[in-house]
């Protein structure tokens, strides 16, 4: 086993953010995820306060950030967590003691801490940080000492999130664009939920080198997906009828270089169904959908119902600069040379993701488009449409192996002593009809 | 299995060859991998098919055997493969496999660790997410089966993206040449506890390691002991759940004067299109979840490395002059 055939690292180091790049933020352990681009004047606001993005260039996928006071105010700085650790040991001990402590003593009568919220205006005046404020509260909180270790750990990680709100670094994934997307504004991606965006891409067989042909109506995310998986080399194409591209403004949210970029096209219908190539008519409709479907900020909508004590859930980021930075240029019209490879090839694979949309009007118009033996896949909220399209499809004998799943997913939470599922889990993560192309019988 | 050249890929023009392998498909719960050899034959309860009548005809084709039985040939892809390889070890499977996939975050060009091995189900899947610039190093320390894994990447073709090794990870750990290389770590292991101090030391900054187990005493075990070096920890149970569909004819109310009356629905492909249209009784298209499910295949555990200086100045060393 020798090292000789490693893959060799690419100029730019892709785990340490750059500027221009699209990044993740994630505040409070997930409690807001927010996409930007960084530069030096771009900005994150966190309460009434903006602080700049620019300590984050340069920095580790994966920093933890904290706001800081230094000499030209407020900023945020890279913090090394070691706290953790201990009180993760500390813990362990204190589980004995815990089995003598209980809330039979607790009264709900907001008596409890001393300090005022004009003590902590005064404390953040003198410049005091965001965890001596958590200490100076829990140093004041008369009933701090009689909770359990573990409701002091929760009470500790309210008042972090709340006077030291803490901003972590993420490289965007699919993963993490469709769990935030799915978390924040689950209409805009019809729902697909991340597990059931996993499945399509494997019942596709997407990998480098493949041709596949996308209906991609949900803000451009399975489009975006393929591509990270094609690795720049193959092609996806996302067919629209009409006149009218779908848009897929998510695509720009995934840091994709250059080349992966070329591999994005899109297509009509009709062009990739007919036997004529058309010539490029349809381009300014492309840009133009792409300059209507600018900005795009995930804090625009209404803030979520689980943290209202916070008040960090107001406006958000997005900074003039944003627009300039723009990734490269995805989502070309497709020239006729590579129309034409893929009608004499045929598509190896299709995945189609349209909500609105009749699944046997779509399938029987693409499922032509991709080879025999090709595998697909259709993904759709509602059940019944995937019953009769995989119906139709056995009565007219396009496809066999079909299968319509629906997965299912349950977060745990894993503590000593306290294991169990979350209280809240999504229930519904969609459907999917999944099946291969056989050849036309008249074809034989 | 993987277009890695355009000569592999299935179109309209690419037909079966000899040599290739396809599988033979009788129903979605029937299948066999065949390597196509001229002179040879394949033989199921619907008779003998000639191999040397495949040759020419495109896959996906309908083949018929000498008592007038038929199969299809279909192109392999990972995901039938899990459904045909031989089973040596407990195998993972689509839902499972992908959600690990994407959680890894796993992109053509990435290294890969996997230990155990077992059948390699879920490596051919790692094999495909890699393709074609990466590799993924899979450890198993039952030579047997390793052996057996190798013969099966030779047979689906993915010798250039996986390397078998034969090794005890949980007593010796992963080979100390991928120390810091390794983008994403996968442990299928009974104790993979024991695993973990050597898969964080293999891992890039930022790098994402998944545990798969059966058990909740065993995540229970490992989430304890990935907390001093990772963060973001979790933990998930994946499952699918399939449904049939079928053709029921639902009867107008006139003859019996009660409610509509539904008959029990017939197998889909029994009733015609034409059935349909001459008589006035509507036919619908009905679905229901299928009675037999998985109800449990494992736990996944995924977890971040943390980031710390440290680990910056060991890419820094590591960054080519």
């Amino acid at each position: 086993m020798s090292s000789s055939n490693l893959p060799s690292e690419s100029p730019r180091n892709p785990r340490v953010a750059w500027e221009g790049c699209s990044v993740l933020l994630d505040i409070n352990d997930g409690d807001r995820l927010v996409f930007a681009r960084l530069s030096p004047a771009s900005t994150l606001k966190i309460g009434n306060k903006s602080y700049s993005l620019k300590p984050l260039i340069g920095r580790p996928f994966g920093s933890l950030f904290q706001i800081e006071s230094g000499d030209n105010g407020q900023h945020l700085a890279c913090v090394t967590p070691s706290r953790e650790e201990e009180t993760e040991e500390m813990k362990e001990e204190q589980v004995v003691k815990d089995e003598l402590r209980d809330n039979r003593a607790l009264v709900d009568n907001n008596k409890a801490q001393s300090l005022s919220s004009e003590d902590i205006d005064a404390m953040r005046s003198q410049g005091a940080t965001g965890d001596e404020i958590v200490e100076a509260l829990i140093a004041n909180s008369a009933t701090f000492e009689k909770k359990t270790v573990f409701s002091q750990e929760k009470y500790r990680l309210k008042k972090q999130k709340k006077y030291a709100p803490r901003v972590l670094l993420r490289r965007p994934f699919t993963r993490s664009i469709c769990e935030a997307y799915f978390k924040k504004f689950p209409a805009r991606i019809g729902f697909l939920r991340v597990d059931a965006l996993s499945l399509l891409l494997s019942f596709a067989n997407v990998t480098s080198n493949s041709d596949v042909l996308v209906f991609d109506m949900v803000g451009g995310l399975i489009t975006g997906a393929v591509a990270e998986r094609l690795g720049g080399k193959g092609s996806v194409c996302n067919a629209y009828l009409g006149s009218n591209p779908n848009p897929m403004e998510i695509v720009r949210m995934f840091n994709f270089d250059d080349e992966i970029c070329a591999r994005i096209m899109r297509s009509p219908l009709t062009d990739l169904a007919s036997s004529q190539v058309s010539n490029g008519e349809h381009e300014v409709n492309i840009k133009a959908q792409d300059e209507a479907s600018e900005p795009v900020n995930m804090d625009e909508g209404p803030p979520p119902s689980t943290d209202q004590s916070s008040g960090l859930n107001s406006e958000s980021i997005v900074s003039p600069l944003t627009k300039v930075l723009k990734c490269a240029k995805a989502g070309d019209k497709a020239p006729p040379e590579v129309v034409k490879s893929w009608k004499e090839n045929g598509f190896t694979s299709l995945i189609i993701a349209a909500p609105q949309s009749d699944a046997w009007g779509l399938v029987k118009d693409l499922l032509p488009l991709v080879a025999n033996s090709a595998p697909f896949a259709i993904y759709h909220q509602y059940l019944q449409p995937l019953a009769t399209c995989m119906h139709k499809l056995q009565l007219e004998k396009m496809a066999i192996s079909l299968q319509i799943s629906e997965p299912w997913l349950r977060e745990y939470q894993v503590l000593p002593s306290r294991t169990h599922p979350f209280m809240q889990m999504n229930a519904f993560g969609g459907y999917i009809l999944s099946g291969t192309k056989i050849c036309d019988v008249a074809h034989q | 299995m993987l277009p890695t050249d355009d000569l592999k890929k299935i179109s309209f023009t690419r037909s079966i060859r000899d040599g290739d392998l396809v599988i033979v498909y009788e129903r979605h719960d029937v299948m066999k991998a065949v390597k196509v050899c001229e002179s040879s034959t394949f033989q199921n309860r619907f008779g003998m098919f000639k191999h040397s009548d495949w040759i020419g005809k495109p896959f996906g084709s309908k083949v018929l055997s000498n008592k007038g039985g038929f199969v299809y040939l279909l192109a392999p892809t990972p995901e039938l493969w899990t459904l045909v390889l031989s089973h040596r070890t407990q195998i993972l499977y689509i839902a499972d496999i992908s959600f690990v996939i994407m959680f890894l975050e796993i992109v053509p060009g990435c290294l890969i660790l996997e230990s155990g091995t077992g059948s390699g189900s879920l490596t051919t899947s790692l094999a495909r997410a890699v393709a074609p610039t990466g590799h993924v190093y899979t450890f198993d320390f039952h030579e047997q089966r390793a052996a057996s894994a190798r013969e099966d990447f030779e047979k689906t073709g993915l010798t250039s993206l996986v390397t078998v090794g034969v090794r005890d990870v949980q007593g010796q750990g992963f080979p100390e040449e991928f120390v810091g290389l390794a983008d994403s770590v996968f442990l299928d292991l009974p104790q993979p506890w024991l695993a973990i101090p050597s898969a964080e030391r293999m891992l890039k900054q930022d790098g994402v390691l998944c545990s798969f187990s059966p058990c909740i005493e065993q995540v229970q075990r490992s989430a304890e002991t990935l907390r001093s070096k990772f963060t973001d920890i979790r933990t998930f149970e994946v499952l699918l759940r399939t449904y049939e569909v079928r053709e029921g004819k639902t009867e107008s109310s006139q003859v019996e004067g009660g409610g509509s009356v539904e008959l029990p629905p017939c197998k889909k492909r029994v009733r015609s299109k034409e059935a349909n249209d001459t008589n006035g009784d509507s036919s619908t298209v009905m679905v229901r979840p299928c009675s037999e499910a998985r109800g449990h295949t494992g736990y996944l555990t995924f977890a971040r490395l943390r980031c710390l200086v440290v680990y910056v100045e060991r890419l820094l060393k590591d960054k080519p002059t």
